[in-house]
């Protein structure tokens, strides 16, 4: 089937796609946006958060299909430019307290991350944790990740 | 990734999408998908049509009967999650739904989906294990396999996998009524006769016809439910299927006497389970620890455990009186 949705701000297509694969799938194999991880596949890890018609979900669950027609931000779509300014406050603050490891929850997490804020502009501690549940980091320990999120709120 | 042709139709409308499903024997519907896309790709479910629902007008919250509310079924979990009405009515519906999943999962899960999420039995859901759920008559993995997480109510020789739901564990104490839209009309089916137990045929999990399409759930105006709530034990803090839940609503008269009780547990359950026993043994009786102990002992009488899940019947006894003092006190 093909599929057709705004990525990122730009209608974008992709043909020949099987109905099961999912948006992930789409994204990064057919769309050149590699920027959601592909990690887990069931929703476990939230490496491939996106946003989903303004909702961050789990671009692995969703099917290709359901995407038709649709609006998908990714985190590439955060920041309007490659420089370090031009990056979103959240990516600055992963840069700036050392929350960035192996870097393949990161995505995922800076997606998480900008929604709380935005829905919870200062969130206490468990709130942070509570709203990161979803996303699975093996490295860091998430203190790294606390501190950033603290970081990006205040900033 | 295994490429089996399916197709893939959007529906327009509910008698599109019940037409759509109803005609072709191997369609589902799609609604959120959160479980349905992760069991496709593990070929546990195989279907070759699916018919989206994510279209469908379906994501109201609407009042009726003087303060009961209806929940369209592709309103999703976090959207219910944060609703005013059901904050203020079902704060313990509230937080069951805010403790299931994680955010991303809420935001794409829909209500009418959670009604029909399956299992997290590990045979279920390797695809390949006997499973009498999966295939049925193929024997259960579970009854001598790692069993810890199983249930220990309302199991059978068949199968003895555990009902997954948050929700849907208030959703029975709350007595709602599932809404549906069929090939043959419309169709009302009160909570608990939604989720059948598996008995001799663990594969049929709901009195629906196929094509038959959920479209609401209306959860009956209940003062009492204005201060319940819901407490899930689990073994991290966040993000895991429940051990035990408990969902509680209780009044207490000037006496000291139990008037209302709407208890349900989670986890312990072949399906969500509404703590008839112990309400039966409560309403009318003193409101103390030792009542609430003997109303848990009565719920688990008939408990069937594993030498792995045998804890489960002590932790949720223990649980019940818990949360039913907390409540009291």
């Amino acid at each position: 089937m093909r599929v057709t949705c705004v990525v990122n701000g730009e209608t974008r297509e992709a043909d020949d796609v099987w109905p099961g694969e999912s948006l992930l799938f789409v994204l990064r194999e057919r769309l050149g946006l590699p920027g959601a991880k592909n990690a887990c596949e069931q929703g476990e890890c939230g490496s491939c958060t996106v946003y989903l018609d303004g909702q961050p979900v789990c671009a692995c669950l969703v099917a290709a299909g359901q995407a038709q027609g649709r609006t998908v931000t990714t985190v590439e779509g955060l920041a309007p430019g490659s420089g370090e300014e031009q990056l979103d406050r959240v990516q600055r603050a992963f840069l700036a307290t050392g929350a960035v490891q192996c870097g393949f929850c990161t995505p995922g997490l800076i997606v998480a991350v900008h929604d709380l804020l935005a829905r919870d502009p200062a969130p206490s501690d468990p709130d942070i944790r509570e709203a990161l549940a979803g996303n699975l980091c093996r490295c860091t320990g998430y203190e790294k990740i606390m501190e950033a999120v603290r970081l990006a709120a205040t900033s | 990734m295994t490429m089996r042709p399916i197709t893939f139709f959007r529906a327009g409308s509910i008698d599109e999408a019940v037409a759509a499903v109803s005609s072709h024997p191997d369609s589902a519907f799609l609604a959120g998908g959160t479980t349905e896309i992760d069991l496709l790709r593990l070929n546990v479910v195989q279907p070759t049509l699916l018919v989206d629902v994510n279209d469908l007008p379906l994501t109201y919250l609407e009042d009726v009967d003087d303060g009961g509310v209806r929940i369209g079924a592709m309103a999703r979990m976090s959207d219910v999650a944060r609703a005013p009405r059901i904050v203020e009515r079902y704060p313990g519906m509230s937080q069951a739904l805010l403790l299931g999943a994680s955010e991303q999962l809420r935001n794409m899960a829909s209500m009418g989906g959670n009604m029909c999420q399956r299992t997290r039995c590990s045979y279920f859901r390797d695809g390949q294990s006997p499973c009498n759920k999966r295939e049925p008559g193929s024997g259960c993995s579970a009854l001598t396999g790692i069993n810890r997480g199983h249930a220990v109510l309302g199991t059978s020789e068949q199968c003895i996998a555990t009902h997954p739901s948050d929700v849907a564990v208030a959703l029975v104490a709350l007595d709602a009524m599932i809404r549906t839209i069929g090939p043959d009309g419309t169709n009302a089916i009160p909570i608990e006769r939604f989720f059948l137990r598996p008995a001799d045929t663990p594969s049929i999990e709901h009195p629906l016809a196929h094509g038959e399409l959920i479209v609401a759930i209306d959860v009956p105006a209940l003062p009492v439910a204005r201060t319940s709530r819901y407490v899930k034990h689990r073994d991290r803090a966040s993000y895991e299927f429940a051990l035990v839940s408990v969902f509680s609503a209780m009044r207490v008269d000037d006496a000291g006497n139990v008037a209302e009780l709407r208890l349900a547990l989670g986890g312990v359950g072949t399906v969500p389970w509404r703590a008839h026993r112990a309400e039966e043994a409560l309403i009318g009786r003193p409101a103390t620890p030792e009542n609430f102990a003997a109303a848990a002992d009565a719920e688990f009488a008939d408990a069937r455990t594993t030498p792995m899940n045998e804890f489960m019947v002590t932790f949720a006894k223990r649980a019940i009186v818990r949360e039913l003092s907390e409540v009291t006190s």
